[in-house]
């Protein structure tokens, strides 16, 4: 699915082991194209910026999503399943003017793929997994996120069943912007936590 | 039942576990405070085996300095209970 896998020796591993089970007569190419494609097919991070759109415009929602963010998602259409009947808990973190938040999954690439569409291949690599945890000031940099040095950082490693959102503090010139156009300031890398929003 | 409560001082295991493990490296021995439960999940250190047992998971928060040696940022990372035991005193 991403550049950064192709280079990977465990790249050529999994070719080899679909090779096989083909030849078995188990599978074939297209349905397991088909069984990514499925995963990939509603998952987009426009599902994910409607979440962050909400909160922004209603605080009682922003405290619901905070408070039980599957409970949250699911007042907009989106349930918290990634794919084959197999949930996570979702978990969504604020940003504020004093804390700010960034994902990672140090063990593989754990992601809310229905929020967030396909993980960017950074978000794979072995820098983004190593460095965020052990100098996130300094990646953010590179992202081009400079936090002023009182700004507290806190990093969470998705090591388990749960999978993080970031809601972005909402941009100072975004008053009387309708929800719609609110959704359309929120990016992906913002609900990462790469980006300011 | 949970065995940890939110606030509670917790120590991750150290040591090298034979198999699969979700409890990354380096935060093996360190210390941190439980900041959320997660509530119960398959520990998939067992299921990997073909034992399927359900097991509360805890959001621990590490200091960057106690990780590291460096650096003011926390990191929280998702363990299974039987990961942790309680801080030394």
């Amino acid at each position: 699915m991403s550049g950064d896998h192709g280079e990977l020796p465990v790249a050529a591993r999994v070719r080899q082991l679909e090779d096989q089970v083909i030849a078995a007569g188990l599978t074939t190419d297209a349905e397991l194209d088909e069984i990514l494609a499925g995963r990939y097919r509603t998952g987009s991070p426009a599902n994910g910026a409607r979440l962050v759109a909400r909160a922004w415009a209603d605080a009682g929602f922003r405290d619901r999503l905070l408070a039980d963010g599957n409970a949250a998602a699911a007042e907009l259409g989106f349930g918290a399943s990634g794919g084959g009947g197999y949930g996570y808990r979702l978990k969504a973190v604020q940003n504020t003017a004093q804390r700010h938040n960034v994902i990672v999954c140090t063990l593989c690439s754990c992601y809310p793929t229905s929020l967030l569409g396909p993980s960017p291949s950074w978000y794979k690599s072995f820098a983004y997994r190593s460095r965020t945890v052990r100098e996130p000031r300094a990646v953010l940099a590179e992202f081009g996120l400079e936090l002023p040095a009182e700004t507290e950082i806190l990093v969470w490693d998705s090591s388990a069943e749960t999978r993080y959102l970031v809601v972005p503090a909402r941009p100072a010139d975004s008053a009387g912007l309708a929800e719609d156009a609110l959704a359309s300031l929120v990016t992906r890398d913002g609900m990462i936590g790469t980006a300011a929003f | 039942m949970a065995r940890f409560a939110v606030g509670a001082r917790v120590r991750a295991r150290p040591g090298d576990p034979d198999g699969h493990t979700r409890l990354p490296r380096y935060v093996r021995g360190h210390q941190g405070e439980i900041v959320d439960d997660h509530g119960s999940w398959q520990l998939p250190d067992e299921a990997l085996r073909g034992t399927i047992r359900a097991e509360p998971v805890y959001a621990v928060r590490f200091a960057a300095r106690d990780l590291w040696g460096a650096g003011s940022h926390s990191v929280i990372v998702d363990l299974w209970e039987s990961y942790l035991e309680e801080a030394a005193q």
